[in-house]
């Protein structure tokens, strides 16, 4: 893949275009060059959290003051989210999530593989609509039909980027 | 003699909120969100039934969204330590329209009366400071009201008070629950959707 044509920019693009102007994070390794985007845009502001279900709360405060956010965060916040999620729901509040998978193909590490391996029928249990990207062409797509579904619906909406689009971390091992 | 954890909390709140002007009130769930109730209904009231540790994250993403309103979160103990770390993005974010007021009974109210963290050595006010909120006010007496509301409606931003209260039991006061309902009106007061 060429760098321009890397998930990340289309994302950003699309994220522009949609006029989400915050992103709230607890940051992955596979988000950098994303967030990186967002922190050098001066029309944007980059959130960063102490725990992912704040999240919650602020994309719910801004979309009831006439703003749009959005969070991203690793497959293992997902599990920090579950209660925070009722937030959105019953307000009917646009709650879209870009979330890196990690403990799911090809992991290292073990301490990953539980909310890893649990992040999508978590997520379906408590109604977040799950859009997965498991090829790097994949991600925009998926991001397009989370975002539009989220803000002209009002529905929480996670795209799930697979970690053979972020490749695995290998800590340095064979 | 007015004496630490004295406060009457449905009088205190009352007064509170006669002085806010037009700021948006975000209260946490449960015995803040019954004492706004109690104050008079306003569309201008997030009312919260659920989701702890979430009033100052939320009152936060409406702070950021509308920097022309003053936001205040007014919340319990219990429900400010479930969710302390927001102190510490509310700081780094430096909304200066964002006051939040700990109506503090030492106690879990609402489920019973079991006693919190606040009641023997935790010190909120310095726990804020320590995230780098400089602008606290910590409130043991009633007759404090109107200079806890100047502080809280006029200071610059982001403010934070605890008031100790008495640990009460008061006569139910139930808004509305719904929350697309809740949220409707209050997007409708705000002129973000057409009635
Ligand atoms: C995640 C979660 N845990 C526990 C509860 C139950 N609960 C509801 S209100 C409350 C107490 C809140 O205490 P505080 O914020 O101090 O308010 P008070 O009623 O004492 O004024 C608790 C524990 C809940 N709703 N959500």
């Amino acid at each position: 893949m060429t760098e321009e044509t890397h998930w990340s920019d289309e994302v950003f693009r699309e994220i522009k275009k949609r006029e989400i102007d915050t992103v709230c994070t607890i940051p992955d390794g596979g988000l950098t060059r994303l967030l990186n985007l967002v922190k050098a845009d001066r029309d944007m502001r980059l959130i960063t959290l102490t725990t992912e279900e704040e999240g919650m709360g602020i994309v719910t405060g801004q979309w009831l003051g006439g703003k749009r956010s959005m969070i991203a965060m690793q497959s293992s916040g997902v599990g920090n989210c579950i209660n925070a999620l009722g937030l959105p729901a019953v307000m009917r509040a646009p709650c879209l999530m870009l979330v890196t998978m990690r403990g799911q193909w090809g992991e290292f590490n073990p301490w990953q593989v539980q909310m890893g391996q649990a992040t999508r029928p978590v997520l379906e249990a408590v109604g977040v609509k799950c859009f997965p990207a498991d090829d790097p062409k994949d991600v925009a797509p998926a991001f397009v039909g989370a975002a539009d579904l989220a803000f002209q619906g009002g529905f929480s909406c996670a795209v799930l980027v697979s970690q053979q689009v972020i490749g695995a971390k290998g800590f340095g091992q064979k | 003699m007015a004496t630490s954890n004295k406060i009457n909390r449905r009088p205190f709140v009352a007064t509170l909120l006669a002085q806010r002007g037009n700021a948006l009130v975000i209260p946490g769930l449960g015995s803040p969100t019954w004492d706004c109730s109690a104050a008079g209904d306003s569309p201008e009231y997030l009312y919260s039934w659920g989701g702890m540790g979430l009033a100052v994250p939320t009152a936060l993403g409406v702070a950021l969204a509308r920097p022309d309103r003053r936001v205040l979160a007014l919340t319990g103990d219990g429900e400010m330590l479930m969710g302390i770390g927001s102190l510490g993005v509310v700081s780094a974010q430096g909304a200066k329209n964002l006051s939040i007021l700990v109506l503090d009974n030492e106690s879990f109210g609402e489920t019973g009366r079991q006693t919190g963290l606040t009641s023997e050595r935790a010190d909120l006010c310095a726990v804020a400071r320590g995230f780098g909120i400089s602008r606290t006010m910590h409130v043991t007496e009633q007759g404090k009201a109107d200079e806890l509301a100047s502080f809280l409606f006029k200071e610059e931003g982001p403010c934070f008070a605890v008031a100790k209260i008495a640990l009460s039991e008061d006569p139910w006061s139930l808004p509305v629950k719904d929350g697309t309902a809740i949220a409707r009106r209050f997007r409708i007061a705000l002129g973000v959707e057409k009635a």
